[in-house]
């Protein structure tokens, strides 16, 4: 039983880091996604 | 039991034998591998914190806002909204979770929550909570609006902080003045597209801030055993059934009307009187018949029965709302 709970432990904790890495990855993403659509074609209009 | 699964965060009302004798009776099954401080939860366990049923008509009505508002929104920025205000909707469902972990261990409804089985720790849900109240609010900010982002911070706050923290156990108004909370994702959602509040988005929140008393004490007063058990006010339990009766049908003599004025102000068109006028007949009747059916089981069926239309009542309204707009959207 100690070592089952323990595997099962493990097991939901790499679960949870997944999910946060997941998260963490689809937040990346939104904000780039979002930033291409915010400035558009804009991003190119600046001084150089 | 395991005693780890029964400790509670300080505040607690019942004490470990207590709620183990309470969670038998109600049939509460605990998880064999707690404490959830050695073990913790599972991503299920987190989805679960965030209340995703409520979270799906959130999403539904804040999309609605969106849709209504005058001013296109670009596609990518209302899906962004819409994850905001779903991950904010979810943010409060989880800091409710954690403040109300002692109450739900007693009623039946809410026994098998997370919290309450063991398998997520109060402290977990509640950074899990305001980790996310801070993301979802913070990133509608920045990518999207301000206004809107401060709307979904007054609504979060609003829910946990008056209606779950302040309200839910003090008084019999608790749904109807928490009820608020609920009603504010398409004023959100209107705001992320406009970046303002208006009288049309004003009143899709009267809409759903009137429709959520009747609907609520449908099931409170099937439920009422339930609450009376927890301590938490709620009319069935308070004034009794007879008044609650009483108040369903004047609420939804109120909501009925109220909802057929979107057709007059130009949010609405024909399909969406018709839905409102058909169903809302439907809901005085199944109204009516909660107030006349008061003895047995036949009593709890029609509280049933109104609870189970309402939810259909509400996604109708919307739902031709959305059609006709989209309707009008494509053909333009």
């Amino acid at each position: 039983m100690e070592n089952g709970g323990e595997r099962e432990r493990q097991r939901r904790r790499k679960m949870r880091s997944i999910g946060i890495a997941l998260a963490l990855g689809a937040l990346v993403i939104l904000f780039y996604v979002a930033t291409l659509v915010r400035l558009g074609g804009n991003v190119m209009n600046r001084p150089l | 039991m395991p005693k780890a699964c029964l400790r509670h965060d300080g505040r607690g009302i019942a004490c470990a034998a207590q709620l183990g004798f309470i969670m038998a009776d109600v049939g509460y099954q605990s998880d064999p591998l707690c404490p959830a401080q050695t073990v913790g939860g599972s991503i299920g366990d987190f989805v679960a914190l965030m209340k995703p049923r409520v979270m799906s008509l959130v999403v539904f009505t804040a999309l609605t806002g969106i849709v209504l508002a005058p001013e296109p929104m670009h596609p990518v920025l209302a899906v962004i909204a819409l994850i905001c205000i779903a991950v904010g909707a979810g943010a409060s469902g989880a800091l409710n979770m954690w403040y109300d972990a002692d109450i739900d261990a007693l009623m039946q409804r809410t026994a098998s929550r997370p919290i309450p089985r063991g398998r997520v720790a109060p402290e977990e849900a509640l950074t899990f909570g305001v980790v996310l109240a801070v993301g979802a609010v913070s990133t509608l900010g920045l990518l999207v609006s301000w206004p809107a982002a401060a709307l979904l911070a007054f609504t979060i706050a609003f829910y946990v902080l008056v209606y779950t923290m302040w309200l839910k156990r003090r008084t019999p108004q608790n749904i109807v003045i928490g009820g608020a909370a609920g009603a504010f994702p398409p004023m959100v959602g209107w705001a992320a597209a406009t970046g303002s509040v208006s009288l049309e988005s004003i009143l899709l929140f009267l809409i759903i801030f009137m429709w959520t008393p009747p609907h609520f004490w449908a099931l409170a007063l099937y439920r009422a055993r339930d609450y009376e058990r927890a301590g938490v006010p709620m009319l069935p339990v308070v004034a009794g059934p007879d008044e609650t009766r009483k108040q369903i049908v004047i609420y939804s003599a109120l909501l009925v009307p109220l909802a057929l004025l979107p057709a007059f102000m130009g949010l609405g068109g024909a399909l969406y009187a018709v839905v409102a006028i058909l169903l809302g007949g439907v809901f005085l009747a199944r109204a009516l018949s909660v107030y006349r059916t008061r003895e047995g089981r036949e009593a709890d069926r029609a509280a049933k029965q109104l609870f189970g239309f309402s939810i259909l009542y509400l996604f109708g309204l919307f739902a031709a709302l959305l059609i006709e707009r989209v309707a009008v959207l494509l053909s333009a």
